[in-house]
């Protein structure tokens, strides 16, 4: 059972309350009629399934009633930060990557 | 019998207090503060329990939770039965009443205990794969027999009368175990002002200190654990729970608990104040920190026959001498590989009996307890162990003999040393396994020879489980992690000073799981590794020799912890003897996943409240209590109880549809359609919105007017429709259906939030403000006018129109809409005034014979008139035009509303998709099954392509014969031409294929 930090009431609130609605990030393409269907079908069908990082859209159906974002691993189940829609997410695969090997480096300057 | 075991005086139970238990039919006494194990243990019963696979006679092994053979049937009623009981966990009552698990006639004289000791070498791992694979079919006759020999006990025949609670918790710490660092934890973290929970699976707090030789502050143990207790207890904000077991650790600190309420008093939960108690709860606990205090489990070491009853892990002999006041026996031989284990002989020979011999597989062992050891001249035997024990229901004699451990033999010749009791140490095992439940794996540690948890957020191991073993330092680490515990969720330490304890020195463990044999471990008598699965040393031995290397599979293959006690005793042991053979270290074998729950849990308090009519929410409409009165029959849609049919007297459901249905098409039923799911819509962009949302127009939808839509998924495919009224240019009525207004109503709020956020539009759900009444059929004017008080003439409220009125006095909307093909009325009122119009419009009715009707005649009629239903005519797989609703579908709007564009992918595009058509049987008599499948050649041969399914089916008494709604491929290119059915009872059903609309096609009933 996740503990989930709902970005728009600002508490954390019971797994129970929300609902999961999959990957976050997936704009529809602005002009839809002149999308190839390989795109349109892109949109429709494909979604990642990384093993780690993951940024999934969660909604707060039995609280606020509002959408927001989750960044979590899908290994630990660590969830490692809430957003509001439209914003983007600080905690990034790249950025941890970047501050493991920056840590690597750090720790090799060290020595 | 006389409790011949029981000492006169030392331990925790109440000698004034004698209590009658029934073991096996017999009658037996005990005492108060007993566990059945320990009465059982008392009264000289040695044979607990038959094997689960050879069908051996075996006894107490452990005096905990990590028991895997003292497993026994519980109740003395057959509604009280309770599979899986660990005997050692159980707590005596009087009128307590057990059987063992397996044993067929009876435990002693077992006749599956011939075929296991003739057929024991025959049955290796996978034999009963091997043997009783084919044929095939006969598998379920072969399965019937080996269950009735396995036989893992039996549920309750009748319902269970008792009832069981759920709660919840939110805490700063979590404390799991309250034995000596678990205790120190909750006092630092309660004295720092913490919110605490204590929970322990016992039946009382206080864990090893219950049986400790060791003082503290110059006191026995047991007094420091009360005094704590007591202090806690007397704390506000510390929850104490005893007889808890913490049975599942879930992500982000989230604790299930299991408290066992009143399984210490009785069969069934007595009553209180006339009322049963409540007999288990289920905590959910979120905490901020939770502490891990579960201690360790002793390992026992494998060697030949070491399930005879009398072999027991060495702590349980302390266990029951100290707590219990019983010893297991008359003549001891310890085997040991550690100093800590000579607690066993120094309690056993303090009890006064004899300890014929400690057996240390050390060469040279020398802490203080090997010492306590030699000043009582108990004989010790070094370098060496017991290979294995005698006796047959009873251990007669121990085998002993000089091991090389590192060359894994024993060394010269062997003796035997007569006994009845063989106590056995192999080490101890933190138990990990809820540091382990969230897929985190446990860390081996070479130090210990054992697995610690391998860092769970927001989880703190204190004592035995954080390897901190001494008593000493169990206190010190349950105190520092109670008052970091405390810090962690922003609480500044308490003052406290640590109690003292003496120093025990203890020498270094030797590393020892499996005990060389004089002969190879496959030729060898069985060496029990998982004594409830009956896997031996030799299949671990055989799997890995087969193949099953990874330690996963080698537990698949031998059943190596897939017991009730998941392996708690074995585990490690099997995974060293795979290791061994394998030549590898233990962790690169690695370990098994644990999962929740750590110890079985019935049921009744997974389920708590949640059965019967709370196991799933109800909703009734406001005309409920009306619909119960005349009798209704009702169907559940989508948690709503709705009138499936009004039966009169006698009437089958058959005939009470056929009069319903003929009385909506030649007078005037009513219909509660309360149900619909209702939406209001409001914002200047509310009028976009729809038409974003629909797949047909709404711009020109003036107030006083409704319209149909459908709604797509944005992959062209139907989800809901509905009709939606236009209040006001800003302001809207959506309804949906019954089972979809939540969802609906979920989805209009993503896209609005996630997609649109620029439209200012606001949704509200008001499906309980407004009760619906659909006056239907071709009385309905007649009737309506007589209560109305606004013109109903076909020019002044036409079709698709809305108008406001007042109902028999009631402020009401009445739409004009129709599912039934009839002149139709949809009366909505504020819920709460909806009996009254109900009954107002059936003192008017009487006269047209105004006939209440439910869903299943609402789905005739409908189906006559070619309506789809979402969910029976649509999966999620058909577009608007596979439904030959082109009309609906506005291609021209300017945005490109959701699944539009869907709408031209070439697999929508297809000639040959599954379309909606309708069928007539040739048999008018014949009414075709739902889901049945469409072929187009009667011939039955194989492959036969399927062309479709019938999706509705009714008798229409008004057409006089039965007809279908059918998705068939390329069906509207098929008008005419006759499809079959085949049925499971090998009839071929034919029918013509023929427009979904069966009745009143040109729509001329509802224009008047």
């Amino acid at each position: 059972m996740l503990h989930i930090y709902c970005p728009h009431c600002d508490e954390y609130r019971e797994e129970e309350e929300f609902r999961p609605k999959g990957e976050a990030h997936i704009a529809r393409p602005a002009d839809p009629e002149n999308t190839s269907d390989e795109d349109w079908g892109n949109y429709l069908f494909f979604r990642k399934n990384p093993r780690g990082l993951h940024h999934e859209q969660w909604f707060h159906s039995a609280g606020c009633r509002k959408f927001f974002n989750v960044t979590r691993d899908t290994v630990s189940y660590e969830i490692l930060e809430t957003y509001k829609p439209g914003q983007q997410p600080t905690v990034t695969a790249e950025s941890r990557q970047a501050q493991a090997s920056a840590q690597a480096s750090n720790q090799g300057a060290a020595k | 019998m006389s409790q011949r075991n029981r000492l006169a005086t030392g331990g925790r139970i109440d000698r004034t207090r004698p209590l009658r238990f029934t073991f096996n039919g017999v009658s037996f006494q005990g005492y108060a503060g007993d566990t059945l194990a320990s009465a059982l243990i008392a009264n000289g019963v040695d044979v607990l329990n038959r094997s689960f696979k050879y069908a051996r006679p075996r006894g107490v092994v452990t005096a905990g939770a990590d028991e895997p053979n003292a497993i026994v049937q519980l109740g003395a009623t057959e509604a009280g039965q309770v599979p899986n009981v660990r005997a050692t966990q159980q707590a005596l009552y009087d009128g307590l009443v057990a059987k063992s698990t397996n044993g067929w006639p009876n435990v002693d004289r077992d006749l599956m205990g011939v075929i296991g000791s003739l057929g024991g070498k025959f049955m290796p791992p996978g034999f009963y794969y091997k043997t009783f694979m084919s044929p095939a079919s006969a598998w379920p006759k072969y399965e019937q027999y080996i269950r009735k020999a396995a036989g893992l006990g039996r549920s309750p025949r009748e319902t269970d009368p008792d009832i069981y609670d759920h709660m919840h918790h939110h805490c700063d710490v979590m404390v799991v175990g309250a034995g000596p660092s678990g205790l120190a934890a909750a006092l630092a973290a309660a004295r720092s002002g913490a919110r605490v929970i204590l929970c322990d699976e016992q039946e009382e707090m206080g864990g090893s200190l219950l049986d400790s030789r060791e003082l503290i502050d110059g006191k026995p143990a047991a007094e420091w654990a009360a005094a704590v207790v007591a202090e806690l207890s007397a704390l506000p904000d510390v929850l104490l729970l005893p007889r808890t077991t913490a049975n599942g650790y879930h992500d982000h600190n989230f604790v299930t608990l299991h408290e066992r309420r009143t399984e210490h008093l009785a069969d069934l939960a007595p009553l209180a104040n006339g009322r049963r108690q409540s007999r288990a709860r289920m905590h959910k606990v979120r905490a901020g920190r939770v502490v891990l205090a579960t201690g360790t489990h002793e390992r026992p070491l494998v060697y030949a026959r070491n399930d005879v009853p009398g072999n027991l892990v060495a702590g349980a002999v302390s266990t029951y001498i100290r707590r219990y006041g019983v010893v297991p026996g008359q003549r001891l031989v310890l085997s040991t590989s550690n100093d800590h284990a000579y607690r066993a002989a120094l309690d056993w020979h303090d009890a006064g009996r004899e300890v014929v011999a400690i057996v240390d597989a050390r060469d040279k062992p020398d802490g203080d307890l090997v010492a306590a050891a030699r000043s009582r001249n108990i004989r010790i035997i070094t370098g060496s162990a017991v290979i294995e024990a005698q006796g047959k229901k009873r251990v007669t004699a121990a085998v002993v003999a000089a091991i090389d451990i590192a060359g894994f033999r024993v060394k010269g010749s062997t003796q035997e040393l007569a006994c009845d009791t063989i106590a056995s140490s192999g080490g101890y095992s933190p138990v990990v396994h809820l540091a382990a439940h969230t897929g985190r794996r446990p860390v081996w540690r070479d130090d210990l020879l054992g697995f610690v948890s391998g860092g769970v957020p927001g989880q703190i191991p204190a004592g035995g489980v954080n390897g901190r073993w001494s008593l000493r330092d169990a206190i010190a680490d349950g105190f520092e992690c109670g008052v970091r515990a405390a810090a962690e969720t922003g609480l500044t330490a308490g003052t406290f000073t640590l109690p003292t304890v003496a120093p025990v020195r203890e020498g270094k463990p030797v590393a020892l799981y499996q005990v060389p044999h004089t002969k190879a471990a496959m030729r060898a008598p069985k060496q029990f590794v998982d004594q409830q699965n009956d896997v031996t040393a030799a299949g671990i031995e055989l799997a890995t020799r087969e193949g099953f290397e990874a330690i996963e599979h080698v537990k698949r293959y031998t059943g190596l912890g897939f017991g009730t006690d998941q392996g708690k005793l074995g585990n490690i042991n099997g995974m060293a003897i795979a290791a061994r053979v394998t030549q590898q270290s233990i962790p690169d074998v690695g370990t098994t996943v644990f999962r929740p729950n750590y110890t079985p849990i019935t049921f009744g308090a997974i389920a708590g409240r949640h059965c019967n009519e709370f196991f799933d929410p109800r909703r009734y409409t406001a005309l409920h209590g009306w619909h119960v009165e005349r009798g209704a029959a009702f169907e559940v849609v989508g948690q709503w109880m709705r009138p499936w049919y009004f039966p009169r007297g006698n009437e089958s459901m058959h005939d009470a549809v056929q009069r319903e249905s003929r009385a909506v098409r030649e007078g005037v039923g009513i219909l509660d359609a309360s149900t619909l799911g209702k939406i209001e819509i409001q914002g200047k962009d509310a009028r976009e919105f729809l038409n974003r949302l629909y797949t047909n127009a709404w711009t020109k939808l003036e107030p006083g007017k409704c319209r149909y839509g459908l709604m797509c998924k944005d992959d062209g495919m139907v989800m809901d429709d509905g009709v939606t009224a236009c209040l006001a240019e800003n302001h809207f009525h959506m309804t949906t259906t019954t089972g979809g207004a939540a969802g609906v109503l979920d989805w209009m709020e993503m896209w609005h939030q996630t997609e649109w956020p620029e439209l200012e539009v606001y949704f509200n759900s008001t499906t309980d403000h407004w009760a619906a009444m659909t006056v239907t059929g071709p009385n309905a004017r007649k009737l309506l006018t007589e209560l109305v008080d606004i013109d109903m003439s076909a020019e002044a409220f036409g079709y698709m129109d809305w108008r406001e009125a007042k109902v028999a006095g009631v402020p009401a909307r009445i739409f004009r809409i129709s599912f039934t093909g009839e002149l139709s009325y949809e009366i909505n009122v504020q819920a709460n005034y909806a009996m009254h119009v109900w009954k107002a419009l059936f003192e008017k009715g009487a006269k047209y014979d105004l006939t209440p009707y439910g869903t299943e005649t609402m789905h005739v009629l409908r189906a006559e008139k070619g309506f789809i239903i979402i969910g029976q005519e649509t999966d999620g797989s058909v577009t608007p035009e596979d439904l030959g609703m082109q009309w609906c579908v506005g291609y021209k709007k300017p945005y490109s509303w959701i699944g539009r564009r869907a709408l031209t992918r070439p697999d929508t595009k297809r000639s040959d998709r599954k379309q909606l058509v309708g069928l007539k049987p040739l048999d008018p008599q014949v009414v075709l099954q739902e889901g049945a499948q469409i072929v187009l050649d009667k011939e039955i041969k194989v492959p036969m392509p399927m062309v479709g399914h019938v999706t509705s089916s009714y008798f229409s008494p008004n057409l006089g014969h039965g007809f279908a709604l059918a998705l068939v491929k390329g069906g509207s290119q098929r008008i005419g031409q006759t499809v079959y059915l085949p049925m499971a009872d090998g009839k071929i059903h034919a029918a013509e294929v023929v427009s979904p609309v069966f009745y009143d096609s040109e729509g001329a009933r509802h224009h008047v």
